[in-house]
């Protein structure tokens, strides 16, 4: 395997007395879309911010194409494509200013931005909003010209700090879709979400962060078949009942969550266990069937739900 | 990769990118600018120039202006601090802004641009802003008659190292805070204020009594008056002293910078 784009080992960071990133390790590779998934509070943003060369770490190593990024952070940010989780636009500015100046911060000849800001409108689909104020635009705009903002340098990284929160569904596919070619084009994504969808859909591989450690890594099919069963039955009882059922339940599947409203009985074949839940005279309210996901994945390691 | 990314040359003009956005950004604002340094000096000439100055003048002559117009005594101070005022304007609130409110500076710093070309270019565009201040003012000046045109051309870059001395240190206390909401009540009540009072602007400092006169030692403000009456007018101040203004402004200048880029540094790192 050729030398990882992106090298991280023992990273921590610590803010006063709190440790928010708790010596992480991982790797990615050129051309790979890697994914740091993790409820609020994991440390995703705290690693981010310091994969993108602007923040400091407490200790560890990180190397970026070779560097240490808080060595040679201008060095190290002229390859990076940064996506904050919170916008950071010019509200007093357009659209096409916001993406001018911001390529003039990396130094770029006037007219390959004012060629390159026509693509990026088309990307975010923003032709009609070209000369608007920012302040003017919808939450849902300002993400997405965050994200071509963050284009306009043709980065060889892309760092997207939680990409579609605050996107409609269209506009998530969309961009998956956009995201996908920028992968093809040999840009490597970074990514962080609490998407499980999101990450099936978009990474090559990802690392499971809670509470500002790895709990685990692997690409989104190989977690799932390590960590949960092939697919998952979900009832529910109301409430009360689901407490009253759980213990007998529990020894008709290999293994079994209860949450609050419901509980998920994980099996190789869920209509064969609803049958024989069935047959033992115990009548769920509801149920449904589905495959495992990176959710139940999260799950089985943190004890808690990744949406909360 | 792009390849016309050329780290070199942002790594040396990073801080003319970011003064030149800034300037952009005051251009939207330049109709209440140009009200404000055109109207604010027009104030204080009409003022004082027919009100207060005759009243001073016909209790006491010249003589405690070492025979100068009392209108033209205090008009260094006016110049010097209508440069503190622009500095001001132009340093703490897009520091705030840029940190907290708008959090603009984070998005800067997302490209090569470093934190400290970012501090380093907010006081640029600053200063550009006193130039500008200072200049409306001085042509008010000569228009009104206040001083004539000559070597008092020096009044000028004399009330911009006036106005950056106090601008250095203020862009390192604008990036230093987190709470900001007491901070312009302060920053105005207990600082500006005592500082335009006791600044040997309306007198001289050494009419003060002493122990008041400390506030004008430390006060950029004082500085750049007595270098601007002696550029204007021959105020009489010896060359030492004149050595003693410049150095303390330039020395303000200094810490100020230093400490400025460095604090912009880290908090943009955290
Ligand atoms: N500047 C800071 N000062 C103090 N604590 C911080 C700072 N930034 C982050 N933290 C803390 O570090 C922890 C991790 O925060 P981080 O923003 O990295 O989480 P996250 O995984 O991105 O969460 P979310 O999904 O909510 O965005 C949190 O507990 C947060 O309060
Ligand atoms: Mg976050």
């Amino acid at each position: 395997m050729s030398k990882p784009l992106i090298s991280v080992r023992g990273l921590t960071k610590v803010f006063g007395d709190f440790t928010a990133v708790n010596g992480i390790n991982f790797d990615v590779a050129k051309g790979e879309s890697f994914g740091l998934l993790g409820p609020n509070g994991a440390g995703k943003s705290t690693t981010m911010r310091i994969l993108a060369a602007t923040s400091t770490r407490t200790s560890g190593t990180v190397e970026i194409l070779d560097k240490d990024p808080e060595k040679f952070g201008p060095l190290v940010r002229a390859h990076l494509g940064i996506v904050p989780q919170e916008d950071n636009l010019d509200g007093e500015l357009t659209v096409t200013e916001n993406l001018f100046i911001y390529g003039r911060y990396f130094g770029l000849p006037k007219k390959f931005i004012k060629a390159k800001i026509e693509e990026l409108l088309e990307f975010a689909q923003l032709e009609e909003k070209r000369d608007v104020k920012v302040q003017a635009l919808s939450g849902g705009m300002k993400r997405r010209l965050t994200i071509a903002r963050g284009l306009v340098s043709e980065p060889d990284i892309l760092l997207l700090d939680e990409p579609t929160t605050g996107l409609d569904p269209q506009a998530r596919h969309i961009l998956w879709d956009r995201l996908f070619r920028l992968k093809e084009q040999g840009v490597t994504l970074v990514l962080t979400t609490h998407f499980m969808d999101e990450a099936e859909q978009l990474c090559d591989r990802l690392v499971v962060m809670d509470k500002g450690a790895i709990m685990a890594e692997g690409s989104p099919q190989g977690l799932i078949k390590q960590y949960s069963s092939k697919e998952v039955l979900e009832v529910r009882f109301g409430s009360d009942r689901n407490k009253e059922v759980a213990p007998q339940l529990s020894q008709m599947c290999e293994r079994m969550e209860t949450l609050p409203d419901r509980l998920l009985m994980y099996t190789e074949d869920g209509e064969k266990l609803l049958e024989q839940i069935a047959a033992a005279k115990l009548h769920p309210t509801t149920s449904l069937v589905r495959r495992s996901s990176l959710e139940d994945v999260f799950l089985r390691l943190t004890g808690r739900t990744l949406i909360e | 990769m792009n390849t016309g990314i050329d780290v070199p040359q942002i790594q040396r003009y990073g801080a003319l990118y970011i003064a030149s956005a800034r300037l952009k950004s005051m251009s939207k604002w330049k109709a209440i600018i140009a009200a404000v340094d055109i109207g604010n000096p027009l104030f204080y000439l009409i003022a004082v120039g027919v009100g207060i100055g005759v009243l001073v003048e016909k209790g006491s002559g010249t003589s405690g202006t070492n025979g100068i117009k009392y209108i033209a005594f205090i008009a260094p101070a006016l110049l010097a601090n209508s440069a503190i005022a622009g500095v001001m304007d132009e340093t703490v609130f897009p520091t705030i802004e840029g940190f907290k409110w708008r959090k603009l500076f984070f998005a800067q710093n997302a490209t090569p641009i470093t934190g400290r070309q970012i501090a380093l270019g907010v006081y640029l565009s600053a200063l550009c802003r006193a130039i500008f201040s200072v200049s409306v003012y001085y042509l008010l000046l000569i228009a009104f008659n206040v001083v004539e045109f000559g070597s008092s051309i020096l009044l000028i870059p004399i009330a911009v190292l006036g106005g950056g001395a106090f601008g250095a240190i203020i862009l390192y206390a604008a990036a230093k805070i987190e709470k900001d909401d007491q901070f312009f009540n302060i920053l105005g009540r207990l600082v500006i204020m005592p500082m335009f009072l006791f600044s040997g602007t309306f007198f001289p400092l050494s009419s003060m009594p002493i122990y008041l006169q400390p506030i004008g030692w430390i006060s950029p403000l004082w500085h750049a008056t007595e270098l601007g009456r002696e550029a204007a007018f021959d105020y009489g101040i010896s060359n030492l002293m004149v050595a003693v203004h410049l150095t303390f402004l330039s020395t303000l200048v200094a810490i100020g910078i230093t400490l400025s880029m460095r604090q912009f540094e880290r908090r943009l790192a955290k």
